[in-house]
């Protein structure tokens, strides 16, 4: 007898040991979001705090950044790939209690394409011609055209389900499905995350979540090294990385994300309207120097606008190989045997404000002078991205699969080529994934070989971990901090 | 009497005018829209367009500044652009920190100053009063943020006694919340201190040479009660100009020292809303801080008429 209850209380304390496994998580961000919309803001800090926590769409990005189920449990694709019909999972509360139904989908993908729509990203959208609540658990999209990403397209931020019933409060007390509640934002400070107990999927491993806010890089540091945060998400010194690898009680991350740096050049301004000229820039940039220099090492070289991680993509790097005597040949071709002087316009982020100070020395090199103006976010907006009034500038482009950009004559960089447009053109419209895969490869070579832009490098995610912290993405397919798998190590 | 007063508001209601004209159309020349911030470089201009509308961006000049002038006076201090929610709401939250720190600071200050500076002054020429004047260069000549950095170091990272930043808040305790802000207070008040403290000798040196000193001191005072009784009061003139001005620099000048701290402050915010172009926010909180300094040299000048009474007979 006595064992018996010495055995159920062993078991009972191996419980209780077991549960006590369940902590919280404090995460440093650099930047804050500015409200908690996911729907109608670009700022990646909101996804980062939200996407898959909070808010889940229809279907969602995994760590490997493949597309898979969320709220959808399955679709169908009609025929003329007009129609797709979702089959919603069931039993599915927002955490204010309410149901999540058909009509929540219809509101929210209605609400995102609608004239006074304020989504960031309103062209994920565009092609929806009606949406339809068949029952409670099965939807049907129309599309104006087929779409080949249109699922990929439903899995961004952007895309995710939102409640009428909690519309009017969305921006500082969003309502989801996630697996995690918002719980609090102390502006300026943190926002904190709870686990939600009613979470129709596997329930997550944490307790609550807090992000905390650190602009910072040597606060990020001391905050790190105090042990008051347990995991710095995109750490902002790269200098300080080899201090952390070294260190046991911390592990860094190094991933890859969908930000393509580039330097993009002004294709409608004198000289960069010649090919040559461009051409003549991209050789005479050595992607290796501004790797080490200004990223210590972190960043893979690309040669067109695509994530070397994608299976479709194609190596192109070889068509700008580093060559300062070919760039020097090429400008002698072009009519600028004596260089030229333009202007260099970089906005706050230490790749660009890094890598522009290398990019200004191997241009010098060739005879091409820039005048370097180092711009806040605001400014570049207004006179680059949409003034027009820059010769070079160096941007990394954070959104997954944005290769279309190039088909708009409109966009900042002012490329202009009808085949390129026909082309993407056909790639929506494409269901095939051979075919879409040959199509991409192709909208890559004419970009790398029309030298539109100075392609740089992929952009390195490098995260600093507690050691026992498990389950962060290393890699960001898209700007999320998806905490549903992290747990404590013992 | 009241003549004066009716002066005194008259002007004070003219600084005010004149100062919202100027933040509002001086913020109204910087390049940049809150709108394109917020959506980013994939959205469509239409978007933008839609949000501008949304926002009331749309509208004039005038029409936003007469909007945002009769807020203000119904003591409205509008909505943010990017965080949507009201001014004032934003504001109180970030002055719970703010004016605390700077009052918690401004203690030290004077708390250090005062006898470093008496102390000093009392001992002209001596090594004391030497090595205070070197300490006092010395802690003026500092960065405060390379301090604030360096006590992180010591404090937080190799001793641990502290965390390194943050702000737990106000509802965890005061003691918890006061331990948060005692690092940045500290570092705030060390270049502070060391001005005020300079300030204190040389006016009390002023002041101790004056010839009622001598008078008091032929009285029969001993040299203690001759500084207690009449130097000191007279010296403080100029310190309380120096507090005043401290006062306002440590509410609104702190932000270096929230950076460091990451602490959630007015500095800050104001930091943030002008890189994202939340004009209201920056405006709205100009106001406030001009009204500030206003009313605290108001509190000054009462001040004054307290220790010297001889000011009060001029108005």
């Amino acid at each position: 007898m006595n064992r018996v209850i010495f055995g159920t209380v062993a078991a009972a304390a191996l419980l209780a040991g077991a549960t006590a496994q369940a902590r919280d998580v404090t995460i440093g961000m650099q930047l804050e979001p500015p409200h908690l919309d996911p729907t109608s803001a670009a700022a990646g800090a909101i996804d980062q705090v939200l996407y898959s926590n909070v808010f889940e769409g229809l279907t969602r990005f995994s760590s490997d950044g493949s597309v898979g189920p969320g709220l959808a449990e399955s679709w169908e694709i009609s025929e003329d790939g007009l129609t797709y019909t979702f089959t919603l999972r069931s039993g599915v509360t927002f955490h204010d209690g309410t149901d999540f139904e058909a009509t929540d989908v219809t509101f929210s993908l209605d609400r995102a394409r609608a004239e006074d729509s304020v989504n960031a990203q309103k062209a994920l959208f565009a092609n929806i011609a009606s949406t339809e609540a068949v029952d409670a658990t099965t939807i049907k999209v129309t599309l104006t055209n087929p779409q080949g990403n249109f699922l990929f397209n439903m899995a961004w931020g952007d895309a995710v389900i939102v409640a009428p019933e909690s519309i009017e409060n969305i921006k500082s007390n969003p309502v989801g499905t996630g697996a995690f509640k918002f719980s609090d934002w102390k502006q300026g400070d943190s926002i904190s995350l709870e686990k939600n107990m009613s979470y129709w999927g596997e329930a997550a491993k944490l307790d609550g979540a807090t992000f905390k806010f650190i602009s910072d890089p040597t606060a990020a540091f001391a905050a790190m090294m105090a042990e008051d945060i347990d995991a710095f998400y995109v750490y902002p010194a790269p200098e300080n990385l080899a201090q952390f690898e070294a260190d046991p009680r911390f592990t860094v991350l190094a991933g890859n994300t969908e930000g393509e740096t580039i330097m993009a050049m002004n294709n409608k301004l004198p000289p960069f309207d010649n090919k040559l000229v461009r051409q003549a820039v991209s050789h005479a940039i050595d992607r290796s120097a501004i790797i080490d220099g200004a990223m210590f090492g972190y960043g893979t070289p690309i040669g067109t606008h695509f994530a070397p991680h994608n299976p479709a993509y194609v190596d192109l790097t070889g068509n700008s190989s580093y060559d300062p005597e070919k760039a020097k040949a090429l400008l002698a071709e072009a009519g600028f045997a004596d260089g030229f002087a333009t202007t260099l316009k970089l906005p706050p982020p230490t790749y660009a404000r890094r890598g522009g100070e290398i990019i200004a020395a191997q241009l010098r090199e060739v005879g091409i002078e820039t005048e370097i103006s180092n711009l806040e976010w605001a400014q570049w907006l207004e006179q680059a991205f949409k003034g027009y009034d820059y010769g070079l500038t160096i941007v990394s482009h954070t959104e997954p699969m944005d290769i279309g950009i190039y088909a708009r004559p409109e966009y900042y960089f002012q490329y202009d080529n009808p085949e390129f447009q026909q082309l993407i053109a056909d790639l929506d419209a494409e269901n095939d994934p051979a075919k879409r895969t040959e199509m991409m490869q192709e909208a890559q070579k004419i970009i790398s070989e029309d030298y539109v832009n100075a392609y740089l490098f992929q952009l390195a995610q490098t995260s600093v971990v507690n050691s026992k912290l498990k389950g962060i993405w290393p890699d960001a397919p898209t700007q999320a901090v998806d905490l549903t798998a992290v747990y404590w190590e013992e | 009497m009241l003549r004066y007063t009716v002066l005194r508001t008259g002007s004070l209601l003219i600084s005010l005018i004149v100062a919202s004209l100027v933040i509002f159309f001086t913020l109204e020349v910087v390049p940049g829209d809150p709108a394109s911030f917020m959506l980013g470089i994939n959205a469509q201009p239409e978007t933008i367009a839609a949000l501008r509308e949304e926002l009331g961006l749309n509208l004039s000049p005038w029409a936003r500044y007469v909007g945002w002038v009769t807020g203000l006076v119904q003591g409205d201090l509008g909505v943010s652009y990017t965080y949507r929610t009201p001014v004032a709401e934003i504001v109180a939250e970030r002055l719970v920190i703010s004016l605390p720190l700077a009052g918690y600071a401004l203690a030290l200050t004077i708390l250090i100053a005062f006898p470093v500076g008496i102390w000093a002054a009392t001992r002209r020429g001596s090594v004391a009063d030497i090595s205070v004047m070197g300490a006092t260069q010395l802690g003026i000549a500092i960065p405060n943020f390379w301090f604030a950095m360096l006590m992180v170091l010591v404090f937080a990272i190799n001793l641990r006694w502290f965390s390194a930043g943050g702000f737990p808040g106000w509802d965890e305790g005061f003691w918890v919340s006061k331990k948060a802000l005692t690092l940045p207070a500290i570092s705030l008040a060390l270049p502070q201190a060391s001005i005020l403290a300079r300030v204190m000798r040389s006016s009390l040196l002023d002041t101790l040479d004056q010839d009622y000193i001598r008078t008091a001191r032929a009285k029969g005072l001993t040299k203690g009660q001759a500084l207690r009784g009449h130097a000191l009061r007279n010296a403080l003139i100029p310190v309380l100009t120096i507090i005043g001005l401290q006062f306002s620099f440590l509410l609104a000048g702190a932000i270096i020292i929230e950076n460091v701290f990451f602490l959630p402050g007015l500095g800050r915010l104001v930091f943030q809303a002008i890189s994202q172009r939340d004009l209201i926010v920056v405006e709205s909180v100009v106001m406030l801080l001009v009204f500030a300094v206003i009313m605290v040299n108001f509190l000054v000048d009462l001040a004054y008429s307290w220790v010297d009474p001889r000011l009060r007979g001029r108005r």
